[in-house]
């Protein structure tokens, strides 16, 4: 085989997945929500009215308005202000905590299904046993044990939710390390770290990456409500989880506390939901995830 | 039946054996551990708790012993005593508050599932109507809307703006001085927005797992025997099809349980309902170490037991796995 053939045969799955993705209106809509949602984030300094943390004392629980589109909270501060700022916690949120759990998914799914017997079985019991205890119940947990914050959160969110990655890696690991291009590379002397993250894992990605894109989605949930509860992004950094712990206390006069943010946390979920979807429908629809 | 049932028992326990190690590892994050020198300058920890930490703990001696002195009391459903002032035995308080979280989890449970296999259901059978647009769109829409914002609105609607329900706890302030009648539809008002609310948080996946499984099943060969002999079309869908695609169905209820146990710290927060995820919520405040223990453990006992009882659904209404 000559290498412009495979070439040419990537570009075609890459133009295919193009064609399929650009196809699904509602995918293509999560796609662009997710590109608005990075530029608010990046440009929020420049797009927010008012600073997220300017106390106005003159100016508290006031109803939406033409100067504060989105009302002020108890303290005065401009909600539509903090809820752009918002975007900022719950990108970093949903990216990391993702990241930690995909490569830790990653090594224990492909350890578990590239070499099988005892490794599978310690492995697959720990992933039994992590998905046993109510994530939210652990989260809490180890949170209570250090500081609440937002690094602790984004690590604690990544530790707690690497279990459904690792059963899709090792899934694809189990049938794929049987092929005959794994056994060409065996027989070539390749070692077993070259196989695996070399020849194995590329063909193992797609599931993953689209658990990843709904994961995110997952993590921006559980930031928000840990947040909400008081033992996540701590004030005065402002997160939509944190903003509504403030609306739950004023629900009795100011309603636009407590829906703004939550509209906000809607999109960002719908459309990190969206687009996902999107993307296993176009890589394989019969992807099972 | 009995074979499959001691099996699936005995295979529970390295599970059991498994939480109680992670739960175990999670205390040594804590501070007031020998190794954390940070310990003294956290004002949280007070020098008196440290010490009862330490010695309920036995962290003066080596990390096995630890662990094997913490498990023997933790068999024995001995997790210490509270931190809080009132100091009362930790599972004294856990069971007092344990039934009203299984109650309106058991209840959540079952609107869920009256609820989700229909909607699943129907929307199969009638795959690509509007209908069947209607409700992927509706579950979407389910699966991004964070329940606790929802919980919000519907306070604001409900209790604030319509004043038809009560937001709060489980019973009125004159709760005494009502009729029987009276006292059934107060216990039931305030009951349906954390019910409903913490099914909301379910709906949404298992319609969809429902309709998937539904659509697998009526492309069936024996869907079109059953058919082809001349069944009525409702026959075909809800005697013949319906049963095998619950099967797997059976299994998520299993699953859904550490989801809902969890969620209960957010609704019973909210709706100021005195419950073990009140509780948890409380000790995690005020880093009541005890009890954070108890109910971690506790609560991932509660998953297990009720995975089992799914395993047993399962067996039951399936020949086929019981034989295995």
């Amino acid at each position: 085989m000559t290498v412009s053939s495979q070439q040419s045969e990537v570009r075609s799955l890459k133009y295919i997945f193009w064609r399929r993705f650009k196809k699904n209106r509602l995918a293509v809509f999560g796609g662009v929500i997710v590109f608005i949602l990075f530029t608010v984030a990046i440009l929020a300094p420049f797009i927010a009215p008012h600073g997220p943390d300017v106390i106005d004392v003159k100016h508290v629980l006031e109803p939406p308005s033409l100067q504060h589109p989105f009302g002020t909270d108890d303290l005065g501060r401009d909600i539509l202000s903090r809820v752009i700022y918002g975007s900022r916690i719950s990108l970093a949120v949903g990216f990391v905590a993702v990241g930690i759990a995909t490569i830790a998914g990653i090594i224990f799914g492909a350890l578990s299904g590239y070499y099988g017997r005892w490794a599978d079985t310690v492995i697959m019991r720990f992933v039994d046993i992590m998905l046993a205890i109510p994530t939210f119940f652990l989260i809490l947990a180890v949170i209570a044990m250090l500081e609440p914050g937002i690094w602790n959160i984004m690590i604690v969110i990544g530790l707690t939710s690497w279990m459904g990655v690792a059963r899709l890696v090792r899934a694809e690991f189990l049938s794929l390390k049987e092929r005959e291009f794994v056994l060409a590379a065996r027989a070539l002397g390749a070692s077993d770290f070259r196989i695996i993250f070399r020849h194995i894992l590329p063909n193992a990605m797609s599931p993953v990456l689209v658990s990843a894109v709904l994961g995110i989605a997952g993590a921006v949930l559980v930031e928000s409500a840990l947040s909400f509860l008081g033992i996540g992004v701590q004030p005065p950094t402002a997160s939509w989880g944190n903003i509504l712990t403030i609306g739950k206390d004023n629900i009795e006069i100011a309603w636009w506390i407590s829906v703004f943010p939550g509209i906000a946390i809607f999109i960002t979920v719908l459309a990190y939901n969206l687009l996902g979807e999107g993307i296993r429908d176009s890589i394989d629809p019969r992807l099972k995830i | 039946m009995i074979t499959y049932l001691l099996k699936r028992l005995l295979e529970m326990i390295p599970t059991l054996f498994g939480i109680t190690i992670i739960s175990f590892f999670i205390i040594q994050l804590a501070p007031g551990k020998p190794t954390d020198v940070l310990a003294d300058l956290n004002p949280k920890m007070t020098p008196e708790a440290r010490e009862r930490l330490t010695k309920y703990y036995n962290l003066d001696k080596p990390i096995h012993v630890q662990y094997l002195m913490w498990l023997k009391r933790v068999v024995k459903l001995d997790f210490g005593d509270s931190f809080s002032t009132d100091r009362r035995p930790v599972w004294t308080k856990i069971k007092e508050r344990l039934s009203i979280t299984i109650l309106i989890n058991s209840l959540a449970l079952v609107l869920i599932f009256a609820i989700a296999i229909p909607i699943g259901v129907s929307s199969a059978v009638h795959q690509y109507s509007l209908y069947d647009k209607i409700t992927t769109m509706l579950v979407f829409i389910g699966f991004a809307i964070p329940t606790f914002w929802l919980a919000l609105l519907l306070m604001i609607l409900f209790g604030v703006n319509l004043h038809w329900l009560p937001v709060s706890g489980l019973k009125s302030l004159g709760y005494e001085n009502l009729s029987i009648m009276g006292k059934i539809w107060d216990s039931v008002s305030h009951l349906i927005l954390p019910v409903t609310l913490e099914a909301f948080g379910g709906l949404a996946g298992i319609s969809r797992y429902m309709r998937s499984n539904m659509l697998e099943v009526i492309r069936q060969d024996y869907i079109t025997t059953a058919r082809a002999k001349g069944l009525s079309e409702r026959k075909v869908i809800y005697k013949h099809a319906l049963r095998n695609a619950l099967l797997p169905v059976i299994t998520l209820l299993g699953l859904s349980i550490p989801g809902l146990i969890g969620g209960s710290v957010i609704f019973e927060n909210i709706f100021g309902i005195p419950g073990m995820g009140q509780l948890f919520y409380q000790s995690v405040m005020m880093r009541d170490y005890p009890v954070i223990m108890g109910i971690l453990t506790i609560g991932a006992i509660l998953t297990l037991l009720g995975n089992m009882l799914a395993d047993i659904g399962y067996a039951l209404t399936d020949p086929r796995i019981r034989a295995r």
